[in-house]
């Protein structure tokens, strides 16, 4: 799997709050709604960048870090997020994130060799990522294989019941 | 030569030992849910096609987040809520009236257990690790999982330990420690790993305050916050439940990824800026820093033991005429124990607005939300942008007897030198 795009860069401790915030979790599951208010208090710009094809997301350290709402993962997705790059990522976003189907690669260095706008290819397999917009390249660790899986199958729910259902067969 | 950790997960994985790195099936004792996140667990579940959960007795549904409903929306979410409780049959279900805070529900209720492992659909249930549970957060479909499964995967963390000494100055308490601890490793410096909390000063402290600590592990990005249980923990534990419990404690010569000394003499109060729990002062040197708003409640700051000492403060005392103070204890038992002891009375011939038990104001939903440009201290524990409400105001972080002084001088205050 690889995955060409548009970057959108963002610095460190981007925190849950931020990217959905707390009193908007009233409207539950209904992501569609939600996504609006996606990044609203750090980058109004959030939609307008994704319209002009940007796809990627690259932070810095502990991305996603503080609550455990799902709708973080589920609203960048939502707004057309394919893959979130960072130098590390907060553990409940990450598991959310691999669970409902949106790829994210723990990448240490990533934040110093991308800026805003870079176009980037990644392996999903491989973890190589190359910037075509300088020429750098890194080699992050690739997604474990068992979470590989879950992504393969569009997400942990997916998942699950095509385990359960093989489980039943035998 | 274990962590308590190590051997928790490695009892649940059924292995015989386990190692940082290696990855573990665990059984789950206790899943946790609230208002907030109950009807997204739901409708995942759901696509599972199953007829059952895998045990309606290990299942604990508390709502607290937008209690009682603050609009349209958060009405209809408890209502998804009461639709699943009721269709699954749903064992341990706390509706509004028999309410409060999940965290400091679920230890109050006894389900908070040594030896379990805990889940729950937010970041805060590494709370429960005070009793030397592991315990720890995860998402609505993960939730989904276990509630069909009755299990989760988890890569087994390091260890960092802190080995924290000495007696605590007067008016200093496990907020302004594990704000301490926060403020040196920093936000994520302990990201994926386990903090586990010891030494004489925690052995001194009350279960109310011990939770306190373990609950801001996720705020260093940790997996889960722990304590050896000893007898307080026992007799804690033994008082809310007869289901038998097994105790796990670390070995003497048990492997850390580092041992972190600190000195609690050392402490003063403290105080944590916007917008990480991170950025911490004393609260003397923020003395200029005029407030809006005070707030004492949440999973951090609305146990009895808080709702006392701020007491002592605000008896014989008013409120800063342009500040609102807003007290919220944090379930129906402790609310009731607070007026049966006269708290509430003092409170509120203090000026504090009281109110029933919610999370509301720690997250922005209502009963306290922010608006232009205001300043609010908070006995929370997220002062992210935008947490309790415009994305212009700002939250300070500090104990509840920090959070009391300052609203009687209007701008935050060390509660020493009221």
């Amino acid at each position: 799997m690889e995955i060409k795009s548009k970057v959108i860069k963002y610095g460190d401790h981007i925190d849950t709050d931020v990217i959905i915030a707390g009193h908007r979790l009233v409207h539950g599951s209904n992501i569609s709604l939600l996504a609006k208010y996606a990044m609203e208090t750090v980058d109004p710009d959030f939609h307008k960048k994704i319209a002009q094809g940007a796809r990627i997301i690259v932070a810095g350290r502990n991305f996603g870090a503080g609550s455990s709402r799902q709708q973080a993962p589920e609203v960048l997705k939502e707004s057309g997020i394919k893959l979130i790059l960072a130098d590390s990522i907060a553990r409940i976003f990450y598991r959310n994130s691999i669970n409902i189907g949106l790829p994210a690669i723990i990448a240490e260095g990533i934040s110093s060799i991308t800026s805003e706008g870079d176009i980037l290819t990644v392996n999903l397999e491989t973890g190589e990522i190359k910037n075509l917009s300088n020429g750098k390249v890194l080699n992050a660790k690739p997604i474990p294989g068992f979470l590989m899986e879950i992504l393969k199958a569009g997400g942990l729910v997916n998942y699950l019941k095509n385990k359960l259902f093989s489980e039943r067969l035998v | 030569m274990a962590t308590i950790t190590e051997k928790i997960l490695a009892e649940a994985g059924g292995v015989k030992r386990v190692s940082p790195g290696d990855i573990v099936n665990a059984k789950i004792d206790v899943a946790l849910t609230h208002d907030a996140l109950c009807g997204p667990v739901a409708n995942e579940f759901r696509k599972l096609g199953l007829k059952e959960v895998w045990d309606r007795s290990k299942i604990v549904v508390t709502p607290d987040h937008f209690i009682p409903a603050k609009d349209i929306e958060a009405a209809n979410l408890y209502l998804e809520m009461e639709k699943f409780v009721r269709e699954y049959g749903i064992q341990n279900y706390y509706p509004i009236g028999n309410h409060g805070i999940c965290h400091v529900m679920l230890p109050e209720e006894g389900f908070a257990r040594p030896g379990i492992v805990i889940v729950g659909t937010d970041s805060h249930t590494c709370t429960h690790g005070a009793v030397g549970a592991f315990a720890t957060g995860i998402g609505t479909t993960e939730m989904a999982a276990v509630f069909a499964t009755g299990k989760c995967w988890f890569r087994v963390p390091e260890t960092i330990k802190f080995n924290i000494t000495g007696r605590l100055k007067r008016h200093v308490y496990a907020k302004d420690v594990i704000l301490n601890i926060i403020g040196r490793i920093g936000v994520d410096g302990a990201l994926y790993m386990a903090m586990e909390f010891d030494g004489d000063t925690v052995k001194n402290l009350s279960m109310d305050e011990r939770f306190v600590l373990c609950n801001m592990a996720i705020e260093a990005g940790a997996k889960n916050g722990i304590i050896n249980p000893d007898e307080k923990t026992i007799n804690y534990v033994e008082s809310r439940t007869n289901t038998p419990f097994k105790i796990f404690k670390s070995d003497e010569n048990a492997v850390y990824r580092e041992i972190i000394p600190i000195e609690a003499n050392k402490i003063e109060p403290t105080v944590a800026e916007p917008y990480l729990p991170s950025n911490i002062r004393s609260a003397r040197e923020l003395n200029n820093v005029e407030i809006d708003q005070a707030f004492i409640g949440s999973c951090t700051g609305g146990r009895y033991s808080d709702l006392k000492i701020a007491a002592r403060i605000l008896k014989n005392r008013r409120v800063a005429s342009n500040v609102r103070l807003i007290i919220i204890p944090a379930t129906q038992k402790i609310y009731l124990k607070a007026l049966e002891n006269g708290l509430i009375k003092i409170f509120i011939k203090a000026g504090a607005s009281v109110s029933t038990p919610t999370c509301g104001p720690c997250i922005g939903g209502h009963m306290g939300v922010l608006g232009k440009g205001e300043v609010a201290i908070a006995s929370t524990n997220r002062n992210f942008k935008g947490r309790m409400g415009d994305a212009t105001s700002k939250v300070y972080l500090a104990s509840p007897a920090t959070v009391a002084a300052s609203a009687v001088t209007g701008r935050i205050t060390d509660p020493r030198d009221l």
